[in-house]
């Protein structure tokens, strides 16, 4: 397997400082799933990060790596639906829940078949949400313009995680070697698009 | 002869220069902790040389009294004392030398200030190194309460006594010191075990061990927390500091469910980090 580098740490040393930034100023003005939401996923992303730099890319091997790697698009998803669409916040957050424990279920009880197909369903749905949410509220003019890349950041994550989920799956899109070595810049430049996002929306 | 440079170089490891470090980081944390207009430049500065006298004399003087064990132990038998490339009767002079300094400093500046890091001074050398080390696994408690002296030093010289939140940081400190040596005690379990020290692996075993480690870290996460309310964190510096805590909880249960050699490391090495970053935050 592909050992970490001196410039992977650096990256993803970056990646945890930004993502603690975010959990230390929150977002302004937000209700209380919202702000719990972000923590959770700046917060996973924050702890994944150090524990990267850590253990190397080993800590990959994990089972957990899977339901970390949806922890982070389903909390900010429903960050973002708490904030601008709280009518749908329970209903949501019932979906959140549901995957997340389905993903958890057929990983490690049913694998194959099952878990790829879950896996498609609950990252596909909060990687739409995070990547068109942002975009369609910036054009419309419900939030600055510079919330757009919040969904640049979406769309980053969602190949990120798609990336890793497959790779745990046993079902790779690229080669795992090809994957560990853009992994830190994708979490850098992800976590940098939706800081800024956050900031100037 | 021997240049200064090259003895300085032969005492560095003598210090365990991180250990000290993180010591003096948590010394200068708990008297950051209790805010201007307390805190100021000049007590800082004595703040930081009594410590570091202190530390680095008790840790010299704590590898002198373990010379032999350290002599048994591959991870440790390269170190100057063991290797014979230092007397050990100069290093127990340098060792009480720094001590008494660094105790000395302390009480000239505060009576209380000074106690505190004796009582660490004692506890760890006298009560933990001398007496319990050898004898019981259940030495590593004042060990915890030694590392824990210095941050109620640090507290007690800002605000002037000794008070409850000083009281959490130090049991903050007391029960993240587990995670921190029990994690290490079963990484070189067998190095131990050579030397005869008696360790919580080897007494009670590693799953027994793996639940102390997992209870200390939740315990010293909401000491960690209540002192970090206390001293009047602002929101977003304690939804960090949550956040920190809920990784060495994480990792802590994962020794237990899924118990490896990778694992144990992570937690070790996550402890340190995690204890540096709670010490920035409550200095913030």
């Amino acid at each position: 397997m592909k050992k970490i580098s001196i410039l992977d740490r650096i990256l993803l040393l970056i990646t945890g400082l930004m993502a603690a930034y975010q959990v230390v100023v929150g977002v302004e003005g937000a209700n209380t799933l919202t702000q719990t939401s972000f923590t959770l996923a700046f917060g996973v992303l924050l702890v994944a990060g150090l524990l990267l730099i850590i253990l190397g890319f080993d800590v990959l091997d994990s089972p957990i790596v899977v339901i970390v790697s949806t922890l982070i698009p389903l909390s900010l998803s429903l960050g973002l639906v708490a904030r601008f669409f709280p009518g749908f916040s329970i209903a949501y957050l019932i979906f959140s829940i549901v995957g997340l424990l389905a993903i958890g279920f057929t990983r490690f009880r049913t694998p194959g078949r099952a878990a790829v197909i879950v896996l498609m369903i609950v990252h596909g749905i909060s990687g739409i949400l995070i990547f068109v949410l942002p975009i369609a509220l910036a054009l419309s003019g419900v939030t600055g313009g510079g919330f757009a890349l919040v969904g640049v950041g979406g769309g980053l994550i969602g190949i990120g995680g798609l990336l890793l989920s497959f790779l745990k799956a046993g079902k790779p899109i690229f080669p795992r070697d090809f994957i560990l070595t853009v992994l830190p810049g994708l979490l850098l430049l992800m976590t940098a698009a939706f800081v800024a996002g956050l900031a100037l929306g | 002869m021997i240049t200064l440079k090259a003895k300085l170089r032969l005492y560095w490891p003598l210090i365990k220069s991180l250990q000290t470090a993180l010591l003096l980081t948590t010394g200068l944390a708990g008297y950051m902790s209790a805010r201007c207009p307390v805190t100021t430049i000049p007590t800082m500065i004595g703040l930081g040389i009594s410590l570091f006298l202190a530390i680095s004399g008790s840790t010299i003087l704590n590898m002198w009294y373990d010379r032999d064990i350290d002599a048994q132990m591959p991870r440790t038998q390269k170190r100057p004392l063991p290797a014979g490339v230092l007397d050990p009767k100069e290093v127990l002079g340098v060792g009480l030398t720094l001590s008494v300094l660094g105790v000395g400093i302390a009480v000239a500046m505060d009576i209380l200030f000074g106690l505190i890091i004796f009582a660490g001074l004692f506890f760890d050398v006298v009560i933990y190194t001398v007496w319990l080390k050898r004898r019981t696994a259940w030495s590593i408690v004042w060990g915890g309460i030694s590392g824990g002296m210095p941050i109620l030093a640090g507290r007690a010289l800002g605000v002037g006594a000794i008070d409850w939140i000083g009281l959490a940081l130090m049991l903050a400190i007391l029960f993240w010191i587990p995670t921190h040596i029990m994690t290490f005690n079963m990484r070189y379990h067998s190095d131990y075990q050579r030397a005869n020290v008696p360790t919580f692996p080897s007494t009670y075993g590693f799953p027994f061990t793996r639940s102390v480690i997992a209870i200390s870290s939740i315990v010293a996460a909401i000491a960690m927390g209540g002192a970090a309310f206390g001293i009047g964190m602002a929101w977003g510096y304690l939804r960090l500091m949550v956040v920190l805590s809920g990784g060495l909880l994480v990792l802590a249960i994962a020794t237990i469910v899924n118990p490896s050699e990778q694992v144990n490391f992570g937690l070790f090495k996550y402890a340190s980090l995690y204890m540096l970053g709670s010490m920035l935050l409550v200095t913030l």
